[in-house]
């Protein structure tokens, strides 16, 4: 490496727009969420704060922070947190998504590939089929699928002759609901995957197949000795992003119920998530933010384990 | 030929049937997973064609019996309706479709030259100069990735809403203000745009310094137009990210001025509890309808950049 002249001032002007940016709009949500986490009672007004805490006489013992007031530091938030209903409901559907829509997704998407790579006539046309999904607005699809199943006028329910059995609209059991928005997420995740897992089976070296067709090996075999071993960087990588996606599920959620809305009429907190749990703290008069920040923080802490615990799990089942 | 020998002719048979029947039930899995794609498409723009008779029929029809162009004009006009004690109400508000695009365009114009700029400087920092703390800066950048969208949301309302009056103003300008500055720069963009600078030979570097370019005309003359392909596919992501957004948006609009929304907002609010109106009062195929309005541009986009969006997918998602 040839050694040239540091840039140090340079640098400085290059990275100053990106750096200044994110202090105000990345580094500092993180610091400040994390201590409104640990602030009791934490209630941000929109500068109205002084008037808030007059009308709601609150504690003499308060302090500020960011222009909103709290009474103390502790883990109140947390306690808040994990006693409400809700949240608890949160932390089920959101599980139910991640550990059950993403392997299925993943290994459906796998399949897609494989046999996408195996054909020769009209590969093109269906890669671009696999493809669509993949640019579509969420908010326009969650209405599709809504319509896809509604109760009266619904293709589904008409189709199969069910028309009055309730899978979106009012009377929907979990089950049914959460069948909807499982089949939303497969649609919604197929496209990403398949296309990274056919550009990893383009990369394969052909003489491995070679081989396995001289030995005559099953075809079951050369998937689950060849490609599976030989996709497993693309596999991980794919869980892990898909993982990370599925604990954020919530716009998808709102697509189908609408605003505000995480269930059918009658139950609309039937299938909130986490995200959906954090944000429905802004709608809350007075708006308590620590609890939001103290459910992100949780978010925040499960991402983190889970991708650790694929890390090493994947050091004994990737090949690289 | 040669082989062609040694092979029983039985077994010979017995092979190509079974090759035959693995094919068969290859395109099968193919095509049944397509049609699971691309019915919700088909769905959508069908029966946004629908009378609304046909619509709440028992039927079943996929393709619309008369096609009900007025269908796209009554998105404009809305649908006046009277109720049983004789008054006239809004059965269906018009949606400012012209204000969403105009503002939806706008907004994701500047966004996409805000992120240009900064991502095209940063990554030539990090990818050309020399300075001190380069990686160790790169990798905090990196590592913010992970996470979760909602911290920064919360906070960003806050800042926001404490040191700037952008928050659901009634000032058309300040709204957009509110939905362009925290998206100007992007960590994954930056890194995107670094690798393809890395691999700009370090020759070329040197040899314009002999000739002595200063770095910011090599940036300029060289580094950018060899890296035409990447920037672009910075541009179409960017914009259709700023299509698809809805979080942020829906936080900082106030949806009270119809003028102020973005696609996904707009199309949230004017159909809030469509799916529930039911008989001839039905709204299912305007619903759809403006799904499709939402939809169609970004297919269009799709298929004339595929190969651009297509190049970013495999490094990483823009959904999340």
């Amino acid at each position: 490496m040839l050694e040239y002249k540091r840039d140090g001032w340079k640098a400085a002007i290059c990275l100053a727009p990106s750096l200044l940016l994110m202090c105000i709009f990345t580094f500092w949500p993180i610091i400040n969420s994390f201590i409104m986490a640990f602030l009791n009672n934490y209630y941000f007004a929109l500068n109205r704060s002084d008037i808030y805490n007059s009308l709601m006489d609150v504690d003499k013992s308060f302090a500020y922070f960011m222009g909103g007031r709290f009474t103390g530091i502790g883990i109140q938030n947390f306690i808040t947190l994990f006693r409400d209903k809700d949240f608890l409901i949160a932390l089920k559907n959101t599980a139910f998504i991640v550990f059950v829509s993403v392997p299925v997704t993943v290994i459906i998407a796998l399949l897609i590939a494989v046999a996408l790579n195996s054909i020769k006539g009209l590969r093109g046309f269906f890669q671009t089929v696999f493809f669509l999904p993949y640019v579509t607005n969420t908010i326009a699809l969650g209405l599709v699928f809504n319509s896809l199943f509604h109760v009266d006028y619904g293709l589904i329910n008409k189709l199969f002759n069910m028309v009055g059995t309730s899978w979106i609209n009012s009377g929907a059991t979990w089950g049914r609901a959460m069948f909807v928005l499982f089949l939303y997420s497969v649609w919604d995740g197929l496209a990403f995957k398949i296309i990274v897992f056919l550009s990893g089976l383009q990369n394969i070296d052909k003489q491995y197949y070679q081989a396995a067709q001289i030995d005559a090996t099953p075809r079951w075999r050369v998937f689950t000795r060849i490609t599976v071993p030989l996709l497993s960087p693309m596999i991980l990588y794919i869980t892990i992003t898909s993982f990370m996606g599925a604990f954020k599920v919530y716009s998808s959620v709102i697509g189908i119920f609408g605003t505000g809305r995480y269930g059918p009429v009658g139950n609309y907190k039937l299938l909130i998530t986490i995200v959906g749990y954090v944000y429905d703290q802004f709608d809350v008069s007075g708006m308590p933010f620590g609890v939001g920040s103290a459910g992100s923080m949780v978010l925040f802490g499960i991402i983190l384990l889970i991708t650790l615990i694929q890390m090493q799990a994947s050091k004994r089942w990737v090949h690289y | 030929m040669e082989r062609a020998l040694y092979l029983d002719p039985n077994e010979l048979r017995r092979f190509k049937i079974k090759t035959g029947i693995a094919r068969f039930f290859t395109y099968a899995f193919i095509i049944l997973m397509a049609a699971f794609i691309v019915v919700p498409f088909l769905w959508m723009i069908f029966s946004s064609l629908k009378t609304t008779n046909e619509i709440i029929s028992r039927e079943v029809t996929f393709f619309p019996r008369k096609f009900e162009w007025a269908n796209y004009s009554k998105l404009f006009t809305g649908i006046k309706a009277i109720d049983q004690y004789g008054n006239e109400y809004e059965a269906f508000k018009p949606m400012p479709f012209h204000w969403m695009f105009f503002n939806t365009i706008v907004v994701g114009f500047f966004t996409t030259i805000g992120t240009v700029v900064t991502t095209i400087l940063a990554a030539f920092a990090f990818s050309r100069l020399n300075f001190k703390g380069r990686e160790l800066i790169f990798t905090i950048m990196l590592a913010t990735m992970m996470i979760p969208g909602e911290v920064f949301v919360i906070t960003n309302y806050m800042t926001l809403s404490r040191y700037t009056g952008w928050i659901k103003s009634a000032n058309h300008l300040e709204n957009y203000a509110a939905l362009i500055f925290p998206f100007i720069t992007s960590v994954f963009y930056t890194f995107f745009l670094r690798q393809t600078f890395k691999q700009i030979p370090n020759e070329l570097y040197l040899a314009a310094k002999v000739d002595g370019t200063s770095d910011f005309k090599y940036l300029v003359k060289v580094m950018i137009p060899l890296s035409q392909a990447t920037i672009t596919t910075i541009i179409i992501l960017s914009m259709i990210g700023t299509w698809n957004a809805y979080i942020w948006p829906s936080f900082v609009t106030n949806s009270i001025y119809t003028n102020h929304l973005l696609v996904s907002n707009g199309l949230m609010v004017g159909l809030r509890g469509a799916s529930e109106t039911t008989g001839p009062n039905s709204i299912l195929n305007l619903q759809l309808a403006a799904s499709t309005m939402v939809t169609v541009p970004l297919l269009i986009i799709f298929f004339s950049f595929k190969k651009y969006i297509l190049r970013g997918v495999s490094r990483s998602g823009i959904k999340g």
